[in-house]
């Protein structure tokens, strides 16, 4: 098998540049490559293009990027949680593409299958749509929708293997497998990495072949957004 | 007139037994609270989960499992998780039976608006626009009018468009419609105490009554 791993997040990131674009995995706050961000943040590269659902937090995810001025464009499809996010937007540093969750989801597909664009019915006759191609097939209009080109894709597993087979716990899987797949170097970082032969090839999400670069992250914070409960 | 918890009840109404359903965030969520027991209903999250479960006990909470409201919370029996790109084919597929949202506008041939105010700070349109170009069946949950007394019922909307030609369904604090396809409010039931003059006041887009308007049962 071929060895994937590196020692840690900084020799993972380490040729990651200014102007670059990088993808990140999670949901919210769930599923975030935690050390990979904060390795980013302590690398202190900029104008970065940051392909990724959501934009942290003030003070987590890619939040900490912002409050840095790394990043030059965002590309997500919800970016409510962050104050610092609309202050950088409103003044102008900041440049924001807003685009449906699933064109956001199936551009990312389509880059790690090989497809150079899809067609979504997502935004038709929205400004969405403005300077889109629209086609129609059996009636119903659908907007093309380029599958994304990303430097980089940074992605957070559950466990994985030293040949880079990732599997993703829960639903902090959203948008990591298939980020894993679309990017040009994929770096994994995983909260437990084993050697192979030790995960069943049945359950592997992500197939080594996508991977790069794994690590085992630390100090997990996973922090919780929305911690909402019921009393028993 | 009907409360919040009185138009997710209503709506709950229109949850088929053995159908797979999307709510969306505010009132929508709360209908999860009125499907009648016994029935087998799929509630789908589109962060890649089918078989949403209650919130978790207090102590119990899993950071690795959120809906898309971001809010912790448990998997069922049969439960299944997914990626982001199969969360979404399944909805562009219209294996999801009924997507339930809330709106800003709706107008009477079915656009919906519900994403975005010019002049105010955009957040995106997280799922949405995906969920309407594709459902079978959209219903949406809002008031009847907005905060300065305007009718949210329009002949056009004014605000940016989510989705055209989709919402076959209006439950609001006043009345259920049926957006006609050829366009047109159809008055379906007026809310406990409601008259149909109130709705007419209310509704700015074409309004067609045909014969006695029932009240509905909540």
């Amino acid at each position: 098998m071929i060895n994937k791993t590196v020692s840690n997040a900084e020799e993972a990131i380490r040729d990651i540049a200014d102007g670059m674009t990088l993808m990140f995995g999670g949901f919210g706050l769930c599923g975030i490559p935690e050390n990979c961000i904060s390795a980013l943040v302590k690398k202190g590269v900029k104008n970065l293009t940051c392909i990724s659902n959501n934009a942290g937090v003030d003070d987590f995810g890619i939040g900490l990027m912002l409050h840095q001025r790394q990043v030059k464009k965002m590309i997500s499809s919800y970016v409510g949680e962050n104050a610092e996010f609309e202050r950088q937007l409103l003044s102008g540093e900041l440049e924001v593409e807003l685009i449906p969750q699933g064109t956001l989801a199936t551009r990312c597909l389509a880059a790690g299958y090989g497809i150079p664009a899809i067609y979504t019915p997502a935004g038709v006759g929205t400004e969405v749509a403005i300077g889109k191609e629209v086609r129609n097939f059996n009636g119903k209009d659908y907007l093309m929708e380029m599958a994304f080109d990303a430097d980089f894709a940074l992605v957070k597993a559950w466990k994985g293997d030293t040949a880079g087979n990732l599997i993703f716990r829960s639903t902090s899987r959203n948008f990591n497998p298939i980020m894993a797949m679309a990017g040009k170097i994929t770096i994994a970082e995983v909260e437990e990495l084993v050697e192979p032969g030790e995960l069943n090839p049945d359950h592997i999400h992500t197939p080594g072949i996508y991977v790069h670069r794994i690590f085992q992250g630390k100090n997990y914070e996973k922090r919780i957004e929305q911690r909402t409960v019921r009393n028993r | 007139m009907l409360d919040k918890e009185g138009i997710a009840k209503r709506i709950a109404k229109e949850i088929k037994d053995g159908s797979y359903v999307n709510l969306g965030i505010g009132i929508p969520t709360l209908v999860a609270n009125y499907i009648p027991a016994g029935f087998n209903v799929v509630l789908q999250s589109e962060n890649g989960l089918l078989g949403m479960g209650p919130f978790p006990y207090d102590g119990e909470e899993d950071a690795d499992l959120i809906n898309a409201g971001k809010q912790t919370i448990t998997t069922l029996p049969g439960s299944a998780v997914f990626d982001s790109a199969m969360s979404f084919g399944m909805i562009r597929a219209q294996k999801v039976d009924l997507t339930i949202l809330g709106a800003m506008e709706v107008s009477e041939n079915g656009d919906i608006a519900n994403w975005k105010i010019p002049g105010k700070m955009v957040k995106g349109m997280g799922g949405a626009m995906d969920l309407v170009a594709s459902a079978k069946n959209i219903i949406v949950a809002m008031q009847h009018v907005n905060k300065a007394g305007e009718s949210k019922l329009l002949p056009t909307c004014s605000l940016p468009l989510t989705g055209v030609r989709c919402v076959k369904k209006i439950v609001t604090e006043l009345a259920v419609l049926s957006v006609l396809p050829e366009g047109g409010f159809k008055l379906e039931e007026r809310a406990p105490g409601v008259s149909v003059d109130q709705i007419k006041q209310a509704t700015a887009g074409k309004l067609i009554i045909e014969g006695e308007i029932p009240e509905m049962v909540v």
